[in-house]
């Protein structure tokens, strides 16, 4: 009854009790948001590239070498040769391995060399495959196949043509060597969408004229000689490989680090991908600390509406004490309360945030290529609740012990 | 006396206990078993019904409840006693008037038959004939549960009603201070 009685106080200061509620209920909603898309951004992360077991490239750092062969982020400093390729081809351990060539790019996107290996073995978020959204991988030599940010941000169909630029961010382009867009691929949420995808051959052809990165006065070998040149390239950027077996990785990995023709990297995507969020993550712990604190705010807010509702319940206390509570009762009546509220307010909050998810999953997917899951509540955030709740009660001793001194001041009378 | 603000000198004894020899728990069991109070206004908790305000001094004193086992139903009683509408006991204290209120606080006062009634000008807030009836209920009450009533008025025409009158000014000189 007592109980019933803390609840109808509660009821009838219901503007302000609710007031409260909801700033708890929005401050727990933005922490358990900021969790979510921080995991869901880890997760996106991690799943830029998967099934791929080692990525190769010219000897640099492994972050570098993820960087520009993944999220095409920064430059190669030295290619592959064409021969060091054909050598880690051939070995027994390799599964399959796809070629990437970087270097050019079209308007701010980068321009990907690859074979067609590439969309068989390119694996995102648990192993999905890249998909065509509009027409058709490429077929002829200066056919080209676009992400879908590169389609979205140009407004390029299928048939439109492109011209690539040499390097990146160049005045110069392969005026004489424009592509064809023969295809677009759905929306991954990794750096293929931001990639223009060529064969290997095209990027061999567009440079034909081409000698030590500028271009040469007065020659252009027309289309016709060039589909008939040899186009097989001379160095790549970086390769992806698959093993047979994982067990096979590291001694792959320990072949190539130690390839004598040439300074080769392997990296496993793993392990590079840790490395490169525990850089970014300082960031992520850096939101989070923040919306920590608007919960503190929202609960010391709670503790400051409790203290200046005390003098309007002094009369309340009164009656209570009158009927013989004690001092610990009201004391005790304070603290029930503001976990009461506290716990609506975490209970309310974790609603929000479901249905924000539900609102905004498929838009952040869309905008952003973040996939934010949408899981059942789990451990963590019945530890946010709990200890939201624990914090409350917590706060709530400054009012409640000012409440029991009052009480114990005032006796049953009440001065005002 | 009712043991919420101990004497500084001297000793208060209520019911052949002295009270400054409780510990402060004690003092406020003491009082829940002891002593049914009526104040001069605001008696109830407005959000509570008026049965849950009844009721209330009973959560605090298990002797009180022991001598009503079926509180509820000798709550709904009084209340019938005392002129209080049929079903009042569900309706919110908020909603009543205040010289409902103060009987409901009569209700609760008496309810576990206490030993002693305090009542700290509980007419002041009403008109001269809802005074009388109000004590002439009061007193009704008070005599069949043979409780004490110690009354604190400002209006010297309740006077004849009681046994003992004690004024304020003979204690006054008596402490040898200034009201």
């Amino acid at each position: 009854m007592i109980l019933r009685l803390a609840f109808g106080s509660l009821l009838a200061r219901a503007l302000t009790v609710g007031m409260t509620i909801l700033a708890i209920a929005l401050s727990v909603a933005l922490f358990l948001g900021v969790e979510k898309v921080r995991t869901g951004a880890k997760a996106s992360f991690a799943d830029t590239i998967s099934g791929t077991d080692l990525i190769v490239g010219a000897r640099s750092g492994s972050v570098q070498l993820l960087l520009y062969s993944v999220f095409r982020i920064g430059n190669a400093t030295n290619n592959v040769t064409w021969e060091s390729y054909q050598d880690i081809a051939s070995r027994s351990e390799v599964d399959w391995i796809v070629p990437i060539s970087l270097g050019d790019s079209h308007r701010q996107f980068r321009v990907m060399g690859t074979t067609e290996a590439f969309f068989e073995h390119y694996k995102y978020r648990n192993g999905r495959s890249l998909a065509i959204q509009q027409g058709e991988l490429m077929g002829d030599l200066f056919d080209a196949v676009i992400g879908a940010d590169v389609a979205r941000t140009l407004g390029y169909n299928t048939g439109d043509p492109i011209v690539v630029a040499h390097g990146i961010a160049s005045f110069s382009e392969h005026k004489d060597q424009p592509f064809r867009v023969s295809g677009i691929l759905e929306k991954t949420g990794t750096p293929v969408d931001r990639t223009v995808i060529v064969s290997l051959e095209a990027i061999e052809a567009i440079h034909v004229d081409w000698k030590s990165g500028a271009r040469v006065p007065g020659q252009s070998t027309p289309e016709e000689i060039i589909r008939q040149m040899d186009l097989t390239p001379s160095s790549i950027t970086a390769a992806l490989v698959g093993v047979n077996s994982p067990l096979q990785t590291f001694a792959l990995q320990r072949a190539i680090n130690e390839y004598s023709e040439e300074p080769l990297l392997a990296i496993l995507p793993g392990v590079a991908l840790q490395e490169l969020w525990a850089i970014v993550g300082i960031a992520e712990t850096a939101l989070l600390a923040v919306s920590v604190m608007v919960v503190v705010t929202a609960l010391l807010g709670m503790m400051a509406t409790i203290l200046s509702s005390l003098n309007e319940r002094r009369r309340e206390m009164a009656i209570l004490r009158a009927m013989g509570a004690s001092p610990f009762t009201i004391l005790g009546l304070l603290v029930l309360e503001s976990a009461l509220t506290a716990f609506c307010g975490a209970v309310l909050g974790l609603g929000i945030l479901y249905v924000g998810l539900f609102v905004a999953q498929p838009i952040v997917d869309q905008a952003f290529g973040l996939y934010l899951p949408i899981t059942p509540p789990g451990m963590s955030e019945l530890w946010v609740i709990i200890t939201v709740v624990c914090a409350g009660a917590i706060v709530s001793m400054v009012p409640a012990i000012r409440a029991f001194r009052l009480s114990l001041a005032d006796g049953m009378i009440v001065k005002s | 006396m009712c043991g919420t603000v101990l004497a500084d000198s001297g000793e208060v004894n209520v019911g052949g206990t002295n009270l400054n020899s409780l510990s402060g728990w004690a003092r406020d069991r003491f009082r829940a078993e002891q002593i049914g109070i009526i104040f001069q206004q605001f008696n109830l908790l407005p959000f509570g019904t008026v049965l849950d305000n009844i009721l209330l001094p009973l959560k605090f004193a298990p002797k009180r409840r022991a001598r009503c086992p079926d509180a509820a139903a000798k709550a709904i009683e009084m209340c019938k006693l005392l002129g209080l509408p049929e079903g009042v006991e569900k309706s919110k204290a908020a909603n009543l008037s205040v010289g409902q209120q103060q009987r409901v606080a009569v209700v609760r006062a008496l309810i576990g038959e206490p030993p002693i009634l305090i009542a700290d000008e509980p007419t002041s807030s009403l008109d001269e004939t809802s005074q009388e009836n109000f004590l002439d209920l009061l007193f009704a009450q008070v005599a069949a549960q043979k409780s004490t009533l110690l009354m604190v008025s400002h209006d010297p025409r309740l006077a004849s009603r009681f046994d003992r009158v004690v004024y304020m000014k003979d204690v006054v000189s008596v402490e040898g201070r200034q009201a």
